[in-house]
């Protein structure tokens, strides 16, 4: 997909992320925003996947668990605007008996969600399950994963990293938003993470760092990363991501992370964004 | 009323052997373990089966998620470590990736409460029923004996959604027969009686298997139902043996507080308020010993239960 095609797609997926949160008055931008680049990118041109005809099992599918779960605005615009069910249903976000719960459930049925997430540390324990299975039901497709920063302050994490080095779980590619932010700070305030490149080096990752807002840069990467699967070692991303990308006010402070726009702010907002595929 | 025995081991073997017989007949099964096979008994579906089996190492956390997951393309994975790890260390995986997420992952845990024995409080947990059976999507089976343990482990393979299976490591007699039906959910009535219900799970079946003697000698019917399924709880049962008795014990091996008690009362409560007397732990951590030795100390022996049907059948006779 061309470049600018992404681009349009991801413009329309921030205004759906603003106005879901600014409706409800609650909700995660921040890193919904940061994220939009990478999930747009991972749903329209890197994963094989079948959004019309959603199977829980997704066998000789792509599957994606979402481990940070509170960015759930973006993953259901993009999952909406993939077509796994109709853009209008994003007006229901957070709201009573909607499939779209505040953070991501399967309790409802929501085409496109295998796991509960938001409790955070849980999904790449979950994506080296589903990949190992992958493995024995000798299906090549691959399993990703994406992670807070912040949420490297899990130790289950850990227990995850160490667990798909030594049993050379190689047909994952976990994604970290690397924003630098969390709810009380900057990560690096709050728990510093440390050298987190040596730190996934250490655990037997393969390692690769990309741009969250360079689409050529998440090109090169992700295929470079997919190059690298079945290869006897998992995969990490580090990408680095502005926390609030594409709304000016929201970027470069962790203040955005849950806290939604008023009506004024969400115009200011939507007058940086262009309309691409009509809102819903 | 005599029982036939057919020998004595552990219910935890009884789980080996069932995880063994459904690695032959499933091959969709899969077992996890945290670093505890022998102790599990895993070892002969690990050897027959070593593609499906995965060593998770101390990280239970992990393996609970690794299990959700492995639910995804369509496995059945059971889980094995003990039941101190199995549900107080990974709470909040077990809740959210698989209890909400309604995963089909089978939670076995061994060496349950006080007949730990010597390891002492650290690991002898008695809290756990109550933490699973306050899980919505959570089934919770506590099996008696070495043949029930192994026929319930085969069972919760066929059934579509997350179990916990609890059971222990002392070695006790065998009283449910090796070709016995397990349904989930329906209680085995294994005496009938009129004076009092005495509702018990796990190894506390046989203290009260026992405490029938003693009571048929001081001339009181006890009606005993093995109560092996906590979560769905067979009400049906309870009330109709409540029904003709107008009063119970229950008997288990967990604190008083969230175990099989208050799940029985919950249903007498609200449907047929009668005495009820408990035979548990009643709010206090074990201790390092033998594993008899705790179940005096701690008062889940055989005498406590007789002392149990005694109080509760006097307070029939008060009417309020």
């Amino acid at each position: 997909m061309e470049n600018t095609a992404l681009a349009g797609i991801a413009s329309q997926v921030r205004r759906d992320i603003v106005r879901m949160v600014s409706a409800v008055n609650s909700g995660h931008p921040g890193g919904s925003l940061g994220c939009t680049d990478f999930l747009t990118y991972l749903y329209f041109e890197q994963m094989q996947h079948n959004a019309a005809d959603f199977q829980m099992d997704g066998k000789n599918e792509d599957l994606f668990f979402l481990s940070n779960g509170h960015i759930s605005p973006v993953w259901y615009s993009v999952l909406a605007r993939a077509g796994y069910f109709p853009a209008a249903e994003l007006s229901t976000f957070r709201k009573l008996g909607a499939r779209l719960q505040g953070h991501p459930s399967t309790d409802k049925n929501l085409p496109g969600i295998r796991m509960a997430s938001g409790s955070l540390g849980q999904g790449l324990s979950v994506g080296l399950g589903a990949a190992q299975i992958k493995k024995l039901n000798q299906d090549s497709t691959l399993v990703y994963t994406l992670h807070g920063d912040g949420e490297l302050q899990e130790g289950q994490i850990w227990e995850a990293a160490m667990y798909a080095a030594a049993n050379k779980v190689d047909n994952i590619i976990a994604t970290i938003d690397a924003n630098g932010r969390q709810i009380d700070g900057d990560v690096d305030e709050v728990l510093s993470l440390g050298d987190l490149h040596q730190k996934w080096v250490s655990f037997g990752w393969e390692v690769l760092h990309m741009d969250g807002h360079d689409f050529d840069s998440i090109r090169s990467t992700m295929q470079q990363a997919k190059a690298m699967t079945g290869k006897g070692k998992p995969v990490v991303i580090i990408m680095k991501t502005e926390m609030g990308q594409g709304v000016d006010y929201m970027m470069g402070s962790h203040k955005w992370h849950g806290v939604a726009p008023n009506a004024e702010q969400l115009q200011v907002a939507l007058d940086q964004l262009a309309e691409t595929l009509g809102d819903y | 009323m005599e029982f036939e025995v057919f020998g004595n081991k552990d219910t935890r073997s009884g789980f080996g052997e069932g995880l063994a017989v459904l690695g032959e007949q499933n091959p969709d099964v899969v077992a996890l373990c945290a670093d505890l096979t022998g102790s599990l008994k895993m070892d002969a579906f690990q050897k027959a089966h070593p593609e499906r089996f995965f060593q998770a190492g101390i990280a239970e956390a992990n393996m609970i998620g690794l299990a959700a997951g492995m639910t995804i393309g369509g496995k059945i994975p059971f889980t094995g470590t003990f039941a101190n790890f199995s549900t107080g260390r990974v709470y909040d995986q077990i809740r959210q990736s698989v209890a909400y997420s309604k995963k089909n992952v089978k939670i076995c845990a061994s060496h349950a409460g006080l007949t730990l024995g010597e390891d002492g409080a650290t690991h002898q947990v008695l809290e756990d029923i109550g933490m699973m059976r306050m899980l919505p999507n959570m089934t919770v089976i506590v099996p008696a004996d070495f043949n029930q343990t192994k026929q319930a482990t085969i069972a919760i393979a066929a059934h579509e959604g997350p179990v916990y299976l609890r059971f222990g490591r002392p070695v006790m007699p065998i009283f449910v027969k090796p070709d016995a039906e397990f349904v989930i959910g329906k209680a085995d009535v294994l005496t009938e009686g009129t004076d009092v219900t005495i509702i018990a799970c796990g190894h506390m079946v046989w203290k009260s298997i026992e405490a029938l003697k003693e009571l048929h000698a001081i001339g009181i019917s006890a009606e005993l139902i093995n109560m092996h399924t906590i979560k769905p709880l067979d009400a049906a049962a309870i009330l109709k043996s409540v029904g003709k008795t107008g009063c119970v014990v229950t008997a288990e091996e967990h604190m008083m507080n969230g175990g099989l008690g208050e799940a029985v009362s919950q249903v007498l409560s609200r449907q047929y308020p009668v005495p009820q007397e408990y035979v548990a732990v009643n709010d206090t951590f074990g201790e390092s010993g033998t594993p008899m030795e705790l179940m005096t100390k701690y008062h889940i022996d055989t005498p406590d239960v007789v002392a149990a049907v005694k109080r509760a059948i006097a307070r029939k006779s008060i009417i309020i």
